[in-house]
């Protein structure tokens, strides 16, 4: 797979959950990171009741996802999280490499902008960090950039079948979220609790 | 059975230990802390408990409120700096969406303290606990511990909110 980000195929981000939630076959759970994550989560199936919308704890989408695959050891669990958002919480990148859940991936979606808040750069943007580089450091071994939609493809189908913890980063255009979520988080718990209480 | 291993919990760290299993809490994470050692060395030792340190207080409560969501119950440990790290993470996931995560903080700050930035901090954790409607017990006699952690934690499952146990120097003898 793909180690530098000098190649990289910018794509989109609501295309690629669609994408994503379209190769779900066995009530995977997918949690939404703070914003466009959600939003384009939403989006791509908003009936479907193992899809989690997280409301405001920014940074947090990796661990609730974690929390979730450590419940259900036989269920996959992805997390869907911008880069503005990991870099908020880096930390959880090593609690994850530390407990070896082979049931999570987190797919990020990287854009270098705080898109939702203005646009501004993020600092690692500036900076040129290199974010999977980050997770790989982090003992993340199984962390990767999917160069185009081809190997996008080709990393979610590893993260489905192989043991993780896995990491895809995405590098994606600044086009907004094309829907927004109901903000109705006691109906999202309990559809998503519903959801997670059904055998995989 | 012998007699001694139905003999209950003396030590407020047993207590507390027994309290997470006889309501079934099975998920234990923390931020690393002295006064609470012998409780995280308890939760490690026991198979009963999935027990491991977090990077950040805010990744814990994360992690809680994923498991919990799906059928594990958890329980996040850290000390009172920690707790102040936490207010927009309780009010935007487990207080906006009614999960019932437990914490467990050791009380530092106060009777004795040395470090004034501990002693400042510790005066923001319960208005901040109030501020969120989150139901919290200071936990200051022996006698007293095992009802005031069983009760604490079962009230937090049936109500749906997340709950807090302040462990005071007064019962953990704390740092000298």
């Amino acid at each position: 797979m793909t180690d530098t980000t000098d190649n990289l195929h910018v794509m989109n981000r609501a295309a690629l959950t669609k994408r994503l939630v379209g190769k779900l076959a066995n009530r995977e759970a997918v949690i939404g990171g703070i914003g466009n994550s959600n939003w384009d989560l939403w989006g791509a199936d908003k009936a479907r009741g193992e899809n989690f919308y997280m409301l405001g704890s920014m940074g947090l989408a990796a661990p609730i996802a974690f929390g979730v695959a450590i419940a259900q050891p036989a269920r996959r669990v992805f997390a869907l999280e911008g880069d503005g958002s990991l870099l908020m919480q880096l930390g959880c990148l090593s609690t994850i490499a530390a407990q070896k859940p082979k049931n999570l991936a987190i797919i990020l979606w990287d854009n270098g902008i705080y898109q939702i808040t203005g646009g501004q750069g993020t600092p690692a943007a500036s900076a040129r960090t290199d974010m999977v580089a980050i997770a790989r450091a982090s003992g993340i071994a199984s962390a990767a950039w999917a160069a185009d939609e081809a190997e996008f493809d080709a990393l979610v189908a590893k993260a489905l079948t192989t043991d993780g913890p896995h990491l895809i980063g995405v590098k994606i255009d600044n086009e907004p979220g094309r829907n927004q979520t109901d903000r109705d988080p006691i109906r999202f718990r309990e559809s998503f609790s519903r959801a997670m209480a059904q055998p995989v | 059975m012998t007699s001694a291993a139905e003999a209950p919990p003396t030590t407020w760290h047993a207590i507390l230990r027994q309290a997470l299993k006889d309501n079934d809490v099975r998920l234990v994470t923390y931020v690393p802390d002295n006064v609470l050692r012998p409780l995280i060395d308890g939760c490690h030792a026991d198979p009963f408990f999935t027990t491991f340190p977090c990077a950040r207080e805010e990744e814990a409560v994360g992690i809680v409120t994923g498991a919990s969501m799906a059928g594990m119950r958890g329980i996040v440990m850290m000390q009172t700096s920690g707790f102040a790290t936490l207010p927009n993470a309780l009010a935007s996931l487990p207080v906006a969406f009614q999960v019932p995560v437990l914490m467990v903080v050791s009380e530092r700050g106060t009777m004795g303290e040395f470090n004034p930035g501990q002693a400042i901090v510790c005066r923001t954790m319960r208005p901040i606990l109030d501020s969120m409607g989150i139901e919290h017990h200071t936990m200051t006699r022996l006698d007293e511990a095992a009802f005031m952690a069983d009760r604490t934690i079962r009230q937090a499952f049936a109500t749906r909110w997340p709950a807090c146990l302040i462990i005071s120097p007064l019962l953990s003898g704390a740092r000298k």
